[in-house]
């Protein structure tokens, strides 16, 4: 339970459920990282005061124990830090996928295991579980446009096999509506969009707490090596970017590579960054192996990016190449590459440097 | 079965003290301060209940002070001596282990200009009386140290600190929240010159506590308005809250021979949880083993979360503490085991255990019996999974 509407009807449906004999469920909110108290974050963010607050209302509300989980340290080394090193290599962190992967379906996992005795975890994503076939199968959600698969590629088959997504199968707009009949105290709490440990979405500021980085300016230059302005530090860009490059040319420039070693950034015309695959490492498979050494899937590179179509072949114990029927634009390194097919998703990678 | 062993954290209003109250909140519901029967009426409440107090404290009810309990005796102690003093000299002591109160209220102070001591304490939680008196100088004008610690129950040994103090002339306000229910409290022996306790700590109500200010001691009030409480403490008074506090008292003190016995009773209990938790491996009593309150438990163990612990005791129905602060706002590890030099994997894993008056034998082994099991499942739940085949689906 996170204090947002999603987690809360997740919870009250659970709980509903239990009271028709189901399993006994018990509400927990996670502690991230400090709460930074007034004055920080602008508006009432992820894991702050209030958010522990409303979820443990909502908890009060539908009847089920509330406790609080710690899970700082763990967090700050495999998220918090994971995040801000992958940005000092180049590349553009997935935190919620890795959250998910090692933290929520993980290690607290574990701990409610050992503390609450339970036998397995519920969230309020958006996306589904089913068995099929002798298999646990990571499913879209009914909603596509709120579909979170694209963050939970990472899961395995004990894992699934332990893990509930109660809203799977609802739109948001219906989950909105169930939290309004249920009079659940979050039924009207705004989306959260950024990254929780993010404060107004400025990770600049993080990246010189966490590493005492403060960027080392460096030339922006284009395919050819011309210098075309300058920026203010490599790991302040993502590879897709255009804003706050300070370039005036006839033409957008878009961040099409990031070099640490040399301190380069490098851009590109958007027809530049468009690409018919890539290279991704660190792969997994929900069934706990590839369909084949060699398969056809959709992929999709973003979160909401469209999905194209694509051939799939594997490279060692660790990697794939993709090839994408259509042009990809913007493939970052770091950012997960997750496959599908027709309604399931099979997996991913993380996408590689060229 | 529920148990409770958090009376460290609180206790249950008893029977009779709520007997007490209910006429201050019924009929007898006057203003001490107007100059009708009805507020006569409340008067007599609470000067009845002002009188209970100070016996039990060895001092005079006028040099009791009414407040909203202990957080609220420790700002008018701590800010009310250094500011009437403060031509006199801006320095504190006080030691690492202190309650929040205390420490925030003087790194507030601190801000002001105030320097602060805070003595080190050893690995039980005590802190030495030499220690305090040679911290004690010149500019000097109060020392802040806690009759018994909230976390660990160890107990400081005041009255020679109080003794240092009166010699050094330095005012003494000790904290004695946790105390109240079974340690000695006169005053003069202790020889405090502000010393704090909390109703709801000694089966009275919550939201009040009361202040001995010794008399002769120069104190500038926190909250200004009216004379109440000789215009130390403005405010209507809380007469039902008083008459809590002083029937409290009197039912857990008055009767010298029954505080003796329940005390001896408590450590009886005491020891046989500290006998049951000696047997499960990786874990170590926190706090001086015999100058302790004789109904706190504090324990910490290996490789466990506290919080965790608390939670699978919560859910078969005891209910405990890891004894730090782990409100919503922070998880800061406990300042005190920091300051007692417990290494931070033992601190992680602390629990506080804190019996009281109606607490039996039976409800003692039942949770010596779960923290075992508890312990263990959540250090083999704490081990990553080994990889087996996932389980078939179970009606999912």
């Amino acid at each position: 339970m996170s204090g947002g509407v999603d987690s809360s009807v997740a919870a009250a449906l659970l709980a509903r459920d239990a009271a028709a004999g189901g399993d006994d469920v018990v509400g927990v909110w996670m502690r991230t990282h400090p709460d930074r108290g007034e004055g920080w974050e602008p508006r009432r963010g992820c894991c702050s005061t209030e958010a522990a607050d409303d979820a443990r209302r909502v908890a009060q509300r539908i009847g089920i124990p509330f406790f609080i989980l710690n899970v700082e340290p763990e967090f700050g080394a495999q998220v918090i830090d994971a995040f801000a090193e992958a940005y000092l290599g180049g590349t553009t962190p997935n935190p919620c996928q890795a959250c998910n992967q090692k933290i929520k379906f993980d290690l607290l996992a574990r701990r409610a295991v050992g503390a609450y005795g339970a036998a397995g975890v519920a969230t309020g994503h958006y996306a589904r579980v089913a068995h099929r076939d002798g298999q646990w199968r990571l499913l879209r959600a009914v909603d596509e446009a709120k579909d979170q698969t694209y963050f939970l590629w990472n899961l395995d088959q004990s894992q699934l096999a332990t893990t509930r997504f109660p809203l799977g199968e609802m739109t948001k707009p219906q989950v909105r509506q169930l939290a309004t009949e249920m009079e659940l105290p979050t039924a009207a709490t705004p989306e959260s969009q950024e990254i929780c440990f993010v404060p107004a979405g400025d990770y600049r500021a993080l990246l010189a707490e966490r590493t005492a980085y403060v960027g080392e300016s460096g030339p922006i230059v284009d395919g050819a090596g011309r210098r075309l302005g300058t920026h203010t530090g490599f790991a302040h860009y993502t590879v897709g970017q255009r804003r706050g490059l300070g370039l005036t040319a006839s033409e957008p420039h878009y961040v099409r590579e990031i070099r640490p070693e040399t301190n380069e950034v490098v851009v590109g015309s958007r027809d530049d960054l468009a690409a018919r695959g890539f290279v991704a490492d660190a792969r997994h498979f929900v069934a706990g192996a590839p369909p084949a050494e060699r398969f056809e899937a959709q992929v999709r590179i973003r979160h909401r990016a469209p999905e194209v179509n694509c051939e799939v072949t594997l490279v060692g114990s660790e990697r794939m190449v993709v090839e994408t029927a259509e042009p990809v634009w913007a493939a970052a390194p770091g950012q997960s590459a997750v496959l599908y097919l027709g309604d399931e998703c099979l997996g991913g990678a993380r996408i590689a440097r060229a | 079965m529920a148990i409770y062993l958090d009376h460290a954290a609180t206790t249950p209003l008893r029977p009779e003290v709520l007997e007490s109250m209910l006429p201050y909140l019924t009929e007898h519901f006057g203003n001490p301060s107007s100059l009708h029967a009805a507020g006569r009426r409340a008067r007599q409440g609470l000067d009845e209940a002002r009188e209970t107090v100070a016996g039990v404290l060895g001092a005079k009810p006028r040099e009791i002070v009414f407040t909203s309990g202990a957080s609220e005796n420790t700002s008018l102690a701590i800010n009310g001596i250094t500011w009437a003093a403060s031509a006199r000299g801006r320095h504190l002591v006080t030691t690492a282990i202190e309650h929040r109160a205390v420490l925030n209220t003087c790194a507030v102070l601190e801000r002001h200009g105030f320097e602060v001591t805070y003595l080190p304490v050893d690995r039980y939680g005590q802190v030495d009386p030499d220690a305090v008196a040679n911290a004690i100088g010149p500019h000097t004008t109060l020392v802040a140290i806690g009759y018994a610690n909230n976390e660990v129950g160890t107990v400081q040994p005041i009255a020679q600190i109080g003794a240092i103090c009166r010699e050094r002339k330095v005012a003494l306000y000790t904290d004695a929240t946790q105390a109240a229910a079974s340690l000695p409290l006169d005053v003069d022996s202790l020889q405090v010159d502000l010393f704090g306790i909390a109703a709801h700590k000694v089966e009275g109500p919550k939201g009040v506590g009361a202040l001995f200010v010794r008399q002769g001691t120069n104190l500038i009030p926190q909250q200004q308005g009216g004379s109440q409480e000789r215009q130390r403490r403005a405010g209507t008074e809380n007469v039902a809250g008083a008459v809590g506090l002083g029937e409290a008292l009197r039912l857990a003190r008055g009767d010298a021979e029954r505080l003796a016995a329940e005390n001896e009773r408590q450590r009886g209990l005491r020891q046989r949880l500290t006998h049951r938790l000696e047997g499960i491996p990786d874990g170590e009593l926190t706090g001086h083993p015999e100058a302790r309150l004789p109904n706190s438990v504090s324990w910490a163990f290996r490789g466990v979360e506290g919080g965790d612990l608390v939670a699978a005791l919560d859910l078969e129905g005891v209910a405990a503490s890891t004894g730090s602060a782990c409100t919503s706002g922070s998880a800061e590890p406990s300042h005190v085991l920091a300051a007692m030099g417990v290494p931070s994997d033992l601190i992680r894993g602390s629990l506080r255990l804190s019996m009281g008056r109606t607490t039996t034998a039976a409800a003692i082994d039942r949770a010596a019996d779960l923290v075992a099991a508890s312990v263990e499942r959540v250090r083999a739940a704490a081990q990553p999974a080994a990889a087996d085949a996932a389980p078939a689906p179970a009606g999912a």
